[in-house]
């Protein structure tokens, strides 16, 4: 079992023009994009600002849930889960 | 993967800008930075904008594309939307102790709300970058607005909207014969899944996601035909309401835009924002003097209104604060009192979202936030056919009596 991410295409240049990727499964939110970021350098930064927040512009769920709902970047990703990585500039 | 039409015209457009970090990019499909996420926005030519005179517009057609010279695409599809009634409120001005009021009512337009402005130049620009389908997430007038365009654009369409939308919303969608997608969940919900989808569909334009940029430029001739209605000069004050915050941003934007390039004096202007207070993450971090707007989980009738987690809230701080403006909210029952209060003493009927600006309105005057000495301008975004049920209870027949003359006396109506 890993967590399934799925990549926005502004991410694709770092996944190799995937755009879903599995990493093996992580406790949180947060060490999860450090997994990711050591399969596909640079994702961390881009999500993450120079303080290790989300950026004010990136939505990220865990299933279905956004987790600036939820516990933010501790939120628990465990095997199975899907997390998903959208720009938030969309919509009205 | 999408072909390029021979020659794609993007008029004075010159590259995508990030709103956040600066980084630019070539004009085509795209609404966020690659770097930072942020928002991207239309970078314009100085040179050939600076060519735009009084003239050059008021020669133009009857419609938006009078300002073709200002948008970031030629006018591809055309619906003859725009230049639509700015109505001197005057019964409305006395009742609210106010000296001069103007209601800009783009429920006039083609699909009867201001959506079709910014679908025009989202189409348009869809059809220049070789999509082949028009597609968004939708409260229901961009649903209208998306399903109309890409009827007379012989495209395909694929809308997305909450399931618990309007009939008047759902109906005049699904009119026009493209795909209608109900899901079971809010706004923010349907906005998430077309970001996803937009991710995988390469020759789908999502007007309001990956075509963005050249959509929101679209709001701008509201702003413009405002300046222009009035005479080439800009009202003191404009009361917008608020679901992403686009609008009032481009308002503003159209009156930066033509105080610099002189063809208003550049006189100073507030902006005021208007919320339902079901769905007011934008009022609420005005309020609390925030710059960060907290997404929030929206429960109003002002539908068209509820994006509880809205893209150009901060941008839409920004300017009321810049311009010594206010952002408010109102209740429900507020909102259908506004919608009453337009209706009796304007002769305009509105949608759920004028009721909360004509609603915020009072209750800006109220607070003295906004002065009723200064010439102002509302915006009527959409028509309240659309809306029946919210007003439905309370707007009913005075009376129901037989037909003759005797009942008619009798019924004391006269």
């Amino acid at each position: 079992m890993s967590v399934t991410v799925r990549v926005p295409t502004i991410l694709r240049s770092l996944t190799g023009g995937q755009s879903e990727v599995s990493v093996d499964g992580a406790g949180t939110l947060v060490e999860l994009l450090d997994k990711l970021d050591a399969e596909h350098p640079g994702i961390r930064g881009r999500v993450l600002d120079d303080d290790g927040k989300l950026r004010r512009f990136v939505n990220v769920y865990v299933g279905e849930e956004d987790v600036r709902f939820a516990g933010g970047l501790q939120t628990p990703t465990p095997d199975g889960a899907t997390v998903s990585i959208i720009p938030a500039v969309a919509g009205g | 993967m999408t072909t390029l039409l021979d020659t794609p015209t993007f008029g004075a457009a010159a590259n995508l800008f990030c709103r956040e970090c600066g980084a630019t990019y070539d004009l085509g499909p795209g609404n966020a930075c690659e770097q930072c996420f942020g928002p991207l926005e239309i970078g314009y030519d100085a040179d050939l904008l600076a060519r735009v005179t009084r003239e050059s517009i008021e020669a133009g057609p009857r419609t938006m594309w009078r300002y073709g010279e200002l948008l970031p695409v030629a006018p591809v599809v055309d619906l003859q939307v725009g230049c639509t009634r700015l109505v001197k409120a005057d019964n409305l001005a006395r009742e609210l102790g106010m000296k001069t009021l103007w209601v800009k009512d783009d429920s006039g337009n083609p699909t009867h709300s201001f959506k079709d402005r910014v679908v025009a130049v989202a189409a348009s620009a869809a059809k220049s970058l070789g999509f082949s389908v028009l597609s968004c997430a939708s409260t229901g007038n961009l649903a209208n607005a998306v399903a109309a365009a890409a009827a007379r654009a012989g495209m395909r369409s694929v809308v997305f909207i909450p399931s618990d939308l309007e009939d008047g919303k759902v109906i005049t969608t699904a009119v026009y014969g493209g795909t209608l997608v109900a899901i079971d969940g809010n706004y923010d919900d349907v906005n998430r899944l077309c970001a996803e989808v937009a991710g995988e569909q390469d020759d789908w334009a999502f007007v309001n996601v990956n075509v963005r940029p050249f959509y929101a430029e679209g709001s701008k001739t509201v702003g413009y035909e405002i300046a222009e209605q009035l005479g080439w000069r800009l009202p003191e004050q404009v009361v917008v309401p608020v679901a992403s915050g686009a609008l009032l941003t481009k308002v503003d934007k159209a009156w930066r835009e033509l105080s610099q390039l002189g063809l208003v004096d550049g006189s100073p202007y507030k902006v005021f924002g208007a919320q339902a207070t079901g769905c007011s993450p934008v009022s609420a971090a005005f309020k609390a003097g925030h710059d960060v707007v907290q997404p929030v989980r929206p429960s109003t009738i002002a539908k068209s209104l509820a994006i509880g987690n809205p893209a150009d809230g901060i941008y839409a701080l920004d300017v009321v604060r810049r311009t010594g403006g206010a952002i408010a909210d109102v209740s429900d029952d507020e909102v259908v009192a506004g919608i009453q209060l337009l209706a009796r003493t304007t002769g305009v009927f509105g949608e759920t979202a004028g009721g909360v600006t004509v609603a915020t309105l009072k209750a800006l005057l109220a607070s003295g936030q906004l002065d009723p000495a200064a010439e102002t301008v509302i915006l009527n975004t959409g028509d309240g056919l659309k809306t029946l049920d919210a007003v439905a209870p309370v707007a009913q027949p005075t009376a129901t009596i037989a037909p003759s003359l005797a009942a008619f006396r009798a019924s004391g109506l006269a």
